[in-house]
């Protein structure tokens, strides 16, 4: 990174132009991935594969397309707070759901309730 | 417009100075972010419910999307976002034409995935893999297969409508430009809705394996 792009992180937030080009290679190379995994059978490892590579990109446009990696504090934490949300929407749900089958009398038929 | 800055150039007179201005328009478009991100969580959380409980049925209906148009738009995003990357990155240098010409790179790629998007509908359509009484999945009406249908069309047509007013935003930031507004410091415009542009391509990265590829292995 030379003297100038590193100005230019001070005054605007942002990086140089050969950083963004190389996030946006790994972008596609990680697209290229995701497909190349699909098409294989790693058996219960087959979502907890695709969410892995599709987070490693999302964690790339928002540390370097988002500018997140040069922002302030408080930023990173608003920008932390939507994701923190999005796991307490999906644990509490989630933990409705799948554990319905644990009590008898839910998944048992009606009329023997 | 001029007078939401109280006719004083870019700096708007509550704030101290740019750095403070461009700090609160950041942190503003994140609090907007953050309630997109549990918009789309609402439909995603509904998917992983349904489809943990019809899990053949997803992987049978995922099937019948095509992973080489929804690969190709995937790129074609990932592209849109890295001219929007552009255009940002001009915008901080104060280079008008420059801006111009990577948000129109941007709202072209835009409109090229929104293209694929309508080729991929038309399909659906002609193939009655459209939820409601006309659905028909191979040859038998009703099924799960449904639900993934109601979840592919809320997702993915919610997605399309946040480029369809992305592109709209960029169009008239494009006009912007040409009148030389971005060419004094302390204009964000064009950064905020960058960030806007590359979560909606956020929300895509998550779900082109999510609809299109589940049952592929098979």
């Amino acid at each position: 990174m030379s003297a100038t792009h590193d100005a230019a992180h001070s005054d605007h937030g942002g990086a140089g132009l050969k950083l963004y080009f190389a996030v946006f290679a790994a972008l596609l190379v990680g697209t290229w991935l995701t497909v190349w995994v699909a098409g294989r059978d790693f058996g219960v490892w087959n979502t907890p594969i695709a969410l892995a590579i599709a987070c490693t990109k999302a964690a790339l446009v928002l540390l370097y397309f988002m500018h997140v990696r040069w922002s302030s504090r408080v930023v990173w934490m608003a920008a932390a707070i939507g994701f923190v949300f999005l796991v307490i929407l999906l644990a509490f749900t989630l933990s409705d759901y799948f554990t319905r089958d644990w009590l008898e009398i839910y998944s048992a038929p009606l009329k023997s309730r | 417009m001029s007078d939401s800055y109280g006719g004083h150039g870019a700096l708007a007179h509550h704030f101290e100075d740019l750095e403070q201005q461009r700090e609160a328009h950041t942190l503003g478009m994140w609090a907007f972010l953050v309630t997109e991100i549990l918009f789309f969580g609402g439909l995603f959380a509904a998917y992983v419910v349904y489809r943990s409980a019809y899990p053949e049925a997803f992987a049978n209906a995922s099937n019948q999307l095509d992973p080489v148009l929804g690969g190709i738009n995937t790129a074609v995003l990932i592209g849109s976002s890295f001219t929007m990357v552009l255009a940002v990155h001009a915008a901080q240098q104060r280079r008008k034409w420059a801006i111009f010409g990577w948000l129109w790179a941007t709202i072209v790629l835009g409109t090229a995935f929104l293209g694929v998007k309508y080729v991929e509908y038309h399909h659906k359509w002609e193939h009655h893999l459209i939820p409601g009484p006309n659905f028909l999945f191979e040859g038998q009406p009703g099924g799960s297969e449904q639900l993934f249908f109601a979840l592919y069309f809320s997702m993915t047509g919610l997605h399309a409508f946040h480029m369809v007013i992305g592109a709209g935003i960029l169009v008239w930031l494009s006009v912007l430009a040409l009148k030389g507004r971005f060419d004094e410091p302390g204009r964000n415009a064009v950064e905020m809705t960058g960030l806007y542009w590359h979560f909606v391509d956020l929300v895509w990265i998550f779900l082109f394996p999510l609809l299109y590829l589940l049952g592929r292995h098979q």
